[in-house]
């Protein structure tokens, strides 16, 4: 499903963040990259996700090489993933249900049946009840979740989380971690990027883990 | 096609509300470009209305021959003749001097004066039409029948129409290159506010980006807020002509009154109305696509 060989990534100014990373992910793993900040860990994700583009080596996401994708090729395969960010990217401007119905308006999906994708999406993170407010009246943790909420509207094959957990207090952080064992559990791919080992391990994944930009087990 | 349809819908909803959200702004925009479509639309209006008045009066040049008022209906036959059998002449009338001093009568103010007349003072005339209207051959043929006995006045009419139709397009061209330059100056507007949306739209634009959201998907709404614009644009410019032509018509009203003749600006019709609302609405688009193939580009996810 996802597989990369001997892919590195120098930065302009020669600094290489990763180098020689070879792994393969199959449908439904549960993955978790793990490392000290600074290892590459984000630069990873943003490479299958197709943010960037390796310097050397090729990403291949559900055979197509990432490197070799037309720019116009490049939104289809993003559809894949559902992407969850440290920083959640969302849109303040916007309410939480149009923050959740916003990949289902890019893939065209018809309004009742993307209105009733978004509350299941809601219900699943424990947000139905504020579907009409706006995400600055969140707490942070519901923030995340409302980020979550957003990645997995469009029933991703793939989950990508970048430090899901990095902002939160611990009751919070194991309560993000069980959604993603959940959704693991109904076969979704999920790849989880956190320094966070112990909040981890209890997800019981197989670990990646990054050392200065090279993998170390 | 349904999606695409429903996109566009969605688009435009989007394009309308931003424009709401800085109403002020929108406004201020919109006058700008309704104003600076509005002065080479309101000259081209004035100029079709001197076309007009140019063309019921005949931009054809015509040779006025006058003969002498004791020319005897003899002489009228032979000059009838010669013209007859003349190459040059294409066509000619024969206005007797009875008809004319009616017609002067009736078309112009003077009534009165004309009434009071113990004697009709006008000669029999010629009106003529020749085969070839360029200005040397009218002048040749005007010098020919001058030539001629009993014709005591020959005059080249028409020629200041032949002088108003080089003037009006004159005035056609400095409208274009107005219009021209204007054009140029709305696209500018429009360039520069579209840059200014998607500057503040900018984290909308690369969550959309992130979640797999096409470059199509991304520029429609902009797309449409240029053309949105320029359309609203338009139809102000459409309302400024149509008010002046409206208040220059109350003004020439009583000017005409005084001179007692019949005259009043007409306003533009469908067509040009149609064309100065759409064409403000492409140009608006224009803008917007210059500015979003532009910008777009430089906001990836980082």
């Amino acid at each position: 499903m996802i597989s990369l060989s001997q892919v590195g990534k120098r930065y302009p100014g020669g600094y290489d963040v990763l180098r020689n990373i070879s792994f393969t992910v199959q449908p439904g793993e549960m993955v978790a990259v793990t490392g000290h900040s600074g290892a590459g860990k984000s630069t990873l994700l943003k490479l299958i996700a197709a943010i960037e583009r390796p310097t050397r080596g090729s990403v291949v996401v559900n055979g197509q090489n990432t490197s070799k994708l037309r720019a116009s090729a490049i939104p289809y395969l993003r559809r894949n993933f559902g992407l969850v960010f440290q920083d959640h990217k969302l849109l303040f401007e916007r309410t939480v249900f149009e923050n959740v119905v916003l990949p289902l308006q890019i893939t065209g999906y018809e309004r009742k049946e993307s209105g009733k994708r978004v509350r299941a999406a809601l219900d699943k993170v424990g947000l139905l009840d504020k579907e009409k407010t706006y995400p600055i009246t969140l707490s942070g943790g519901e923030q995340q979740r409302l980020c979550i909420a957003r990645a997995i509207v469009n029933r991703p094959a793939i989950l990508l989380a970048d430090e899901p957990t990095g902002n939160l207090d611990a009751a919070y952080a194991s309560d993000i971690m069980g959604l993603f064992k959940s959704f693991n559990q109904v076969g979704v791919t999920v790849i989880i990027a956190s320094h966070d080992n112990a909040m981890l391990l209890r997800l019981n994944p197989r670990l990646l883990r990054l050392d200065h930009g090279e993998l170390a087990s | 096609m349904k999606y695409w349809l429903a996109h566009h819908v969605q688009s435009m909803r989007l394009a309308l509300r931003r424009l709401r959200q800085n109403p002020f702004a929108s406004l201020l925009n919109i006058s700008v470009i309704g104003i600076a479509i509005s002065l080479p639309s309101g000259l081209y209006a004035l100029l079709r209305n001197l076309e007009s008045l140019s063309g019921q009066i005949g931009g054809e040049p015509q040779i006025s021959l006058f003969l002498g008022t004791q020319a005897t209906p003899a002489d009228v036959a032979q000059i009838q003749l010669r013209l007859k059998n003349n190459p040059s002449v294409r066509n000619f009338q024969f206005v007797p001097r009875d008809k004319a001093l009616r017609e002067l009568q009736r078309s112009t103010g003077i009534g009165d004066v004309v009434q009071s007349l113990t004697q009709n003072p006008l000669p029999d005339a010629f009106i003529i039409h020749a085969k070839n209207s360029s200005a040397d051959a009218l002048e040749a043929l005007r010098n020919e029948i001058s030539s001629w006995p009993n014709a005591a006045h020959v005059q080249l009419d028409s020629l200041w129409a032949q002088r108003l139709d080089a003037l009006l397009r004159l005035g056609k061209l400095i409208i274009l290159l107005l219009a021209m330059l204007l054009s140029f100056a709305l696209v500018a507007v429009t360039f520069n506010t579209i840059r200014l949306q998607i500057l503040t739209q900018r984290d909308e634009i690369e969550v959309a980006k992130l979640i797999g959201a096409t470059g199509r998907f991304i520029r429609r709404p902009f797309l449409y807020i240029g053309t949105l614009q320029g359309l609203a644009g338009g139809a102000v410019a459409w309302v400024i002509v149509a008010g002046s032509i409206e208040v220059l018509n109350k003004a020439l009203a009583d000017l005409a009154r005084l001179y007692s003749i019949n005259f009043q600006l007409n306003h533009l019709d469908m067509k040009d109305s149609a064309i100065l609302i759409l064409f403000s609405a492409w140009l608006g688009w224009l803008g917007a696509w210059l500015s979003v193939s532009r910008h777009l580009r430089q906001i990836e996810p980082r």
